[in-house]
């Protein structure tokens, strides 16, 4: 690898102006091609093929035929422009081609020249161009610019979701060969071994066995996170980050202590041991599929009865919007609960319930709030009703901690910004989009650190806990001001039998 | 019967034809087409009956353009309600004799055509002088405002500066739908404007005014957030199954 590289951090603008655009601002390469065997490991050509372009309008034409989002969408846009200053990229980096619709375009304009009558007879008139590699490459740079986060789509008045148009764009890539190493590479750990780590069966139940130790040395009490324990009533699917990575495995260590106190047997799944669903990124139907069987294989040889995820934003999206569709049904579960589970929605009702004895006051050092994960906001629901994965977190998070603010109205919610990381670009190789791309979300960040001193940031997505640790620092802010939302609720969780240390 | 009224009378038929097959043909395509997964943009309603409910404010009310960006919204909205109304009047051309309400609308749909051209003009302005929506705009996109603006300005014309025949105009309509032709008024105005008419008619199902059917077809706007509670799946996504072992 090279070295450390400088990059240029945006700077916060004293009134939310839209920028004035540059052009070519973030023209470059993309992110790392991924190599043969990482595309071989999924069922694509091992590299660019040779006749790509008749192979990619012809993947483009059987989408098309596949996906009613992508004929309406490619079609229906007027452009409006109301799209054009949603974009966090676009507000971070300046570049035009990050505006949703300028994205949406490098399609749409071969869709057009290709698969409409105006853009085969009067290409100039109506934008449409040959695919060329010109055009390729843009296509890789620019779509691997898009965190899939759909803020445009609420704005749009057709609901146009360009995530939809970068999935498809990225299918089409490497369906001719011309993958993403990150993605890709990962899909195939996951093939192989179960995570996106690549942490096998011997490694995961050592640094289970650690994480009890550490649980029993701070709390007095056997709290257990079980492998491969069949029968169990409860299989977690957690991000494989949930494992090793910080602030991450905090937030394990909490769904431990609420699964103990709430007195379910549970397990974790060595086969499935990945909440994460990058064949989503990709927008590979058929190897988000592969990733989805994985866990109702588990779910099946556990003999388990619920399966609960942990916290993981698009994670979440796959398990509550696509899970049901990719692997289901699930009519050997217990019908009595929601199919799958968000761990929020557990652990809140055991709150509810009384089942959790919590100390708030263990909280009173920190002052939070709390960063709504794209997917989940915009992409999945929870507690059954519209606006539940707004609430619930939120109302977790208020019952083990006393001081809580939220950010402006217009960066939360389904108006949330994305953490600049999200849908497969939390990678090296694209940390100065990265980067740029968390502008807004630091930005309002920086509103409640100074109105209301909060300094702590609680989310519920492996990626966007990653993608903080590493940005927070080049705003300017800790690294450690990002934490689990389990993590607040494991420190103010008092299990039964445990001594209370007074002066932590 | 001069040369004048048999083109135009062959235009309108033909351009009638192309806009109802090419729109019919389309509306079947996107009908026709599964979406395989559930994409509503959350929060999303939990019924059907919610879902029309949404449906109902885009269509109507254009709520989630008013969400994102006042200025568009208004020019959009007041050009799109205006054209409703411009429409409505006109179907006295087509009806004989004609309906209560749209007698009721003639003065409404009258004036309503100053506030269309108001609308297209605010959307052109902004197409020109906002960097960011020039800088998406292709030729087609200013073209399709300016011919809107011309069919507009001509039928203002009409009713404001330079009257045309229209009893004979209307004689002529009905005479198409007839199919018993009657001559068609020459002055240029109106062949101006119904030239233009004609234009659109074709445009429409090669153009982005497929909006206008695509809207209803958005996944992301008219699907029912119950993926956990019901299993959705395309007919392609379960062939794949059949592969599955358990």
């Amino acid at each position: 690898m090279a070295g450390k590289k400088e990059y240029t951090v945006p700077e916060f603008r004293p009134y939310p102006v839209i920028p004035i655009l540059q052009e070519d601002a973030m023209v470059g390469d993309g992110p790392f091609i991924a190599k043969p065997n990482h595309q071989e490991d999924l069922g694509f050509p091992g590299e660019l093929v040779e006749n790509w372009e008749e192979k990619a309008i012809e993947k483009m034409g059987d989408m098309l035929k596949k996906y009613r989002s992508l004929q309406v969408y490619l079609d229906s846009c007027v452009k409006c422009g109301a799209c054009t200053d949603k974009c966090h990229y676009m507000i971070g980096s300046k570049d035009p081609k990050n505006m949703p619709v300028a994205r949406q375009d490098l399609l749409r304009s071969v869709y057009r020249r290709y698969f409409t009558f105006a853009g085969k007879y009067f290409p100039k008139l109506v934008g449409a161009r040959d695919l060329t590699r010109d055009v390729l490459d843009e296509w890789y740079n620019y779509y691997h610019q898009c965190s899939q986060c759909r803020r445009c789509s609420v704005f749009c008045p057709y609901g146009i979701d360009t995530a939809e148009i970068s999935m498809a764009a990225r299918e089409i890539m490497a369906a001719v060969g011309h993958g993403q190493k990150y993605c890709n590479e990962i899909i195939g750990k996951v093939f192989k071994i179960g995570n996106n780590l690549g942490l096998p069966e011997p490694a995961l139940r050592d640094t289970l066995e650690g994480l009890e130790e550490d649980l029993e040395d701070d709390t007095g009490v056997a709290v257990k996170i079980p492998l491969d324990v069949e029968g169990a009533d409860i299989l977690l699917v957690t991000p494989s980050a949930d494992f090793f990575a910080e602030p991450h495995i905090d937030g394990l260590m909490g769904y431990a202590k609420v699964f103990h106190e709430a007195g379910v047997s549970w397990t974790v799944s060595s086969y499935a041991s990945e909440a994460a669903n990058f064949g989503m990124f990709i927008g590979s139907y058929e190897n988000m599929r592969q990733v989805s069987l994985r866990i109702r294989e588990a779910a099946i040889d556990l003999k388990v009865k619920r399966i609960v995820f942990g916290e993981c934003g698009h994670a979440w999206r796959v398990a509550y919007s696509f899970l049901n569709t990719l692997a289901g049904p699930f009519d050997f579960l217990d019908q009595n609960y929601p199919i799958p589970q968000h761990i929020c929605e557990f652990t809140l009702d055991m709150i509810k319930k009384g089942e959790l004895n919590l100390d708030k006051s263990q909280n009173d050092d920190k002052t939070v709030t709390f960063h709504d994960s794209c997917n989940v906001a915009r992409a999945t629901g929870m507690g059954g009703y519209p606006g539940g994965q707004f609430d619930i977190p939120r109302e977790v998070i208020k019952a083990v901690c006393n001081n809580y603010y939220d950010m402006p109205p217009e960066t939360i919610k389904d108006q949330t910004y994305c953490c600049g990381g999200g849908g497969g670009l939390l990678t090296d190789d694209l940390m100065d989009i990265r980067i740029k791309g968390a502008l807004p979300r630091m930005e309002a960040l920086k509103q409640v650190v100074d109105d209301y001193q909060v300094d702590h940031l609680a989310a519920i997505c492996a990626i966007c806990k990653s993608q903080f640790t590493k940005v927070l620092p080049y705003y300017k802010f800790d690294m450690h001001m990002i934490v689990s939302v389990h993590q607040l609720v494991s420190n103010a969780i008092v299990l039964e039998g445990q001594e209370v240390d007074d002066d932590e | 019967m001069g040369i004048t009224t048999v083109i135009f009378a062959l235009l309108f038929y033909i351009a009638t034809i192309i806009l109802f097959a090419g729109l019919g043909y389309k509306i079947y395509q996107y009908a026709t087409t599964p979406a395989p997964l559930k994409i509503p943009t959350m929060p999303a309603p939990r019924t059907k009956g919610g879902v029309v409910v949404r449906m109902l404010g885009e269509v109507v009310l254009f709520k989630s353009l008013f969400r994102s960006n006042k200025w568009i919204w208004l020019f959009g909205y007041v050009f799109h309600v205006a054209l409703l109304l411009v429409t409505i009047r006109h179907l006295r051309y087509f009806v004989e004799p004609t309906w209560w309400w749209i007698d009721l609308a003639q003065p409404f749909g009258k004036y309503a055509g100053f506030a269309m051209l108001l609308g297209l003009a605010g959307l052109l302005v902004r197409r020109i002088a906002v960097e960011r929506i020039r800088y998406i705009s292709a030729p087609s996109d200013y073209l399709m405002l300016v011919l809107l603006l011309m069919i507009g300005a001509t039928g203002l014309m009409m009713s404001f500066v330079t009257h045309t025949d229209i009893v004979q105009f209307k004689a002529f309509m009905l005479g198409l739908m007839y199919f018993d032709w009657q001559p068609i008024p020459t002055d240029f105005v109106l062949l101006a404007h119904l030239s233009g008419v004609i234009l659109l008619m074709v445009i429409f199902p090669f153009s982005k005014l497929l909006h206008a059917p695509g809207v209803f077809f958005s996944p992301t706007r008219n699907q029912v957030d119950n993926s956990r509670e019901q299993r959705h799946i395309a007919p392609w996504a379960a062939e794949l199954e059949a592969s599955r072992s358990r």
